[in-house]
This record gives C-alpha cells, structure tokens and sequence, in this order.
C-alpha cells in the first residue's frame, strides 16, 4: 500500500538526530514535526525568522505577530530566538540548517529538483525554496513518486523548470526511499506491501536495485 | 538619510516623530520605488499603506516579500492598480495577482526569498552586488553573470534600494531607535536601512532612554519619520491545536 502523507512523513522523521536545526518545508514536511522520536530533541527553524518554532497554539495562545513560514499561527519553544530575514537567510545559505524537509514536483539523477513552478498552471514564486537547497548540505525530498496519471516524477532530466541544481540525495516518496548516488538513484526500501516490480515501472530515472529491499518501518 | 539630500521640511533634531499619515508620507509620489515591510500580513505597516491607497499614487515600483491578501494589505494596492513592477518572493496569496500579471497589466520580478533579504540588506549597507549559490542553473541565472568560487557556481546579484521604505515596528523612541516583536521583524530592518526616506509605524512612541542600548534591533539613523499607527493585525491561517 502506497504511503500516506501522515507516514512519509513518519520515515522522514527516523532521518533526525538529537540535537538538530531541521528547517521544515510547506506541505508534507511540516508533518515531520509530529513525529519526532521520543527523547530526541530537535529545533525547528522557520526561515520567516524564528529558531524553536512549536506546535499550533491553543486558542487562548494565538499571537499575530507569531507565523511560520506558511503564514500558520504558531507558538515558540522555551530557548527560541527570533531574528530578521537577513539574518534567517544567512543561517539557511551559510549551511548552519542540519536538515532540510522539502516537497518537490519532480527530482531527476542529477540531483536537479523542480519544486516551484508549473508554467501556465502556477507560478506563486519561489519563496525561500531556492535557498533551502542551495545553502543545505542535508536534503530530504517528500513526494509523490509518480502523478496521478501514473507517470513518474523520478525522471533522467525534469521538464518543470528547476529550484536547484545537483543537490538532492535522498528522497522519501509514496512508494519508496531513494538515495542519489553517482548519478542512480539507489532503492533503499520500499513502503509496506508494495513490490519492488510497482516501483521500477513508476521510476523513469536509472534505478540500482539491491538484492534485498527491506520495507519501511512505518 | 539626511534632511539635506532630500529637500524636505527638515526635522527637529533628532525628533522623528510626526503626526499625521500626511506628514509621514509627504514627498511620497507617483512612479516611486517603495519597500514594504512584512511576511505576508504579519509586520505590515497598515496604516502607511491604507494611506498610498487613499493618495491614489500610481506606477509603483513595490518590493515586498509578499503582495498582500485580497482586500488587506499590498492587496488594496492591487485592486487599485496602483503597482507598475513588484518584486517579491512569494505570490500565492493573492488571486488578484495572477490575473494581472497574466493580463500584463503588471512587471513580476520574483526573487527568491533570501536574495531578496540580502539584495536589500546589501543596498542599506553600501554593497553594490554579491555573489550567491542561489538560483544558479535555474531561471533565476538568466542573464546574470556567475563565477566559479572553490568548484562551485555562484550568480551575481545586485542590492536594491528604494525612495521609500515603509516599516512597522513594535516600539520606537522619538529618536527613531526601534524594536521589533516576534516574526513581525522579517523584512522590516534591512527595509529600514534600504530607504532614501524610511517612515516606521510603531504601536508604542516611548522616550529616549526608555529603549535598552543593547537591545535596539534598528539605530535610529536609518529611520527618517515615526508614526504611531493602530493595527488590526488580521491572521491569514489561524491555526490551532485543541486545548
């Protein structure tokens, strides 16, 4: 059975490490933040200028002048920090961010990620994206692994005009989880009840498949 | 910036205060390029920009992260097309958006999100271009030159400046000094630095003095004119867990 956004993102969340900064993308990642591992202690960094974003507020709680990245009311953990846009920006390209959580169209076996446009269908712009995988050395991709119409999003070369270049690795879809290496993407595991055959025919790019491809545990 | 180079009324020392939208605005005029602060409604100076709307200004170069909602914020300036270009990152909010720069009623210049900060953040700071990995390879680059530092490719960005930033700010001392509140900063302080004439609408006026040293987000010599404005503070996504 093909994943769940609830559970994408519940895989996604195995990736953290005690002591993180993850920066959280709009969509699917930011279910990330529900699934943290009991123990681990993560901060959220949303790039609208906070470091230790919390859960939603209670209604009594609700502050205008607190919002994530999504414009969502949020709440902010004891030890956070807020900052300006320059200053949020400069964490982000400088590298400082641990992990990166974002949603994408398309990725392809260059690394390439399309996450932004759809000519003639949508062009909101590209917001904090473009800087998010430039300026990230840890990425993971959550995604369909292919469109409703059953064709693949994991492609030799994206049609769909790009957020960045050469800077994906690993990616967490519906039906799988990918790693990028030298140029193929690597099947790492594959989600419950789904085989690696259903896999390979919604995959265009050059997939390496393993003897043994384990499920995930979701 | 100085009262000199703007021709203005000049102000009394080091009191920027001034008492009304008009005079807050004065000098504000058609085909100007004007910065607004804000991520999406959150920081926006409300007031300032009810008053553009209210001038009829028109053939406004706009740059702000976002454009508003429709009916609040930058959108009002939308609907009264009073906006030639807008620069911004993001333009999702805004149906009206689409539609005029579909129509080509409207120049969209969209910018990532951390250029756009830094490109004003440069201009307040007397930096020219930078160099930024940003958008290298992707539609972004065209046209712009890139240079390879340490094996990897990077886009010449210029700074931006403008004639006009409008501002919000928590509180303000009359001498301009201003504190931010929360995720209501964003762009505001680059902003602040970035404008010929910076005009800042805080929620509190207080005393020199009154403002700690150390903890002064903007230095009051950015801040050209201050405005004790009301907000509505509207929320575009509340979002809540249960009690």
């Amino acid at each position: 059975m093909a994943l769940s956004r609830e559970q994408i993102a519940q895989r996604i969340a195995q990736e953290l490490r005690d002591g993180y900064y993850v920066n959280l993308g709009i969509g699917i990642p930011t279910l990330v933040a529900n699934y943290i591992p009991q123990g681990m202690e993560v901060l959220f960094q949303s790039e609208n200028g906070l470091l230790g974003m919390g859960p939603f507020p209670i209604e009594a709680e609700v502050d205008p002048d607190l919002i994530n990245a999504g414009k969502q009311t949020v709440t902010a953990v004891t030890g956070s920090c807020f900052f300006s846009s320059a200053e949020s920006f400069a964490m982000i390209r400088g590298g400082h961010v641990d992990l990166t959580v974002l949603g994408a169209f398309e990725v392809d076996q260059a690394g390439n990620i399309a996450s932004w446009m759809i000519p003639g269908k949508l062009v909101k712009g590209m917001g904090g994206a473009m800087d998010l995988v430039a300026g990230a050395d840890n990425i993971i991709v959550a995604m369909a692994h292919a469109n409703k119409a059953g064709e693949s999003k994991i492609l030799k070369q994206c049609n769909l005009p790009l957020t960045g270049v050469h800077c994906v690795r690993k990616v967490v879809t519906d039906l799988a989880v990918l790693e990028l290496i030298d140029g193929k993407f690597h099947l790492l595991e594959r989600a419950p009840g789904v085989s690696v055959d259903e896999i390979r025919k919604l995959t265009e790019a050059e997939l390496v498949v393993p003897s043994d491809v384990p499920e995930m545990r979701v | 910036m100085s009262a000199l180079n703007t021709g203005e009324s000049v102000r009394k020392g080091f009191n920027k205060v001034v008492n009304s939208y008009q005079e807050a605005l004065t000098g504000f005029s058609d085909n100007l390029t004007v910065m607004v602060g804000g991520f999406g409604l959150c920081g926006i100076p409300e007031g300032l920009i009810r008053t553009v709307y209210d001038m009829g200004v028109k053939g406004l170069t706009c740059i702000s992260n976002n454009a508003g909602v429709d009916g609040f914020g930058l959108g009002i300036w939308l609907e009264k097309r009073q906006i030639k270009t807008m620069i911004a990152s993001y333009v999702g909010e805004n149906a009206l958006f689409e539609q005029l720069y579909l129509s080509g009623e409207m120049q969209v210049v969209l910018t990532p999100q951390g250029t756009l900060a830094e490109k004003i953040r440069a201009g307040g700071a007397g930096i020219p271009a930078f160099y930024t990995a940003t958008g290298y390879g992707t539609v972004v680059a065209e046209g712009k030159e890139t240079r390879e530092y340490n094996g990897r490719h990077y886009v010449l960005e210029p700074a931006l400046t403008a004639d006009f930033s409008l501002i919000r700010a928590y509180k303000a001392d009359t001498m301009g000094n201003l504190i931010y509140r929360k995720t209501a900063m964003n762009f505001n302080p680059m902003m602040a630095t970035a404008g010929k004439i910076t005009v800042a609408e805080v929620e509190e006026i207080v005393a020199p003095g009154e403002l700690d040293p150390e903890f002064i987000h903007t230095p009051g010599i950015y801040v050209d004119r201050v405005i004790l404005g009301k907000f509505e503070k509207r929320i575009e996504q509340r979002t809540v867990r249960p009690a």
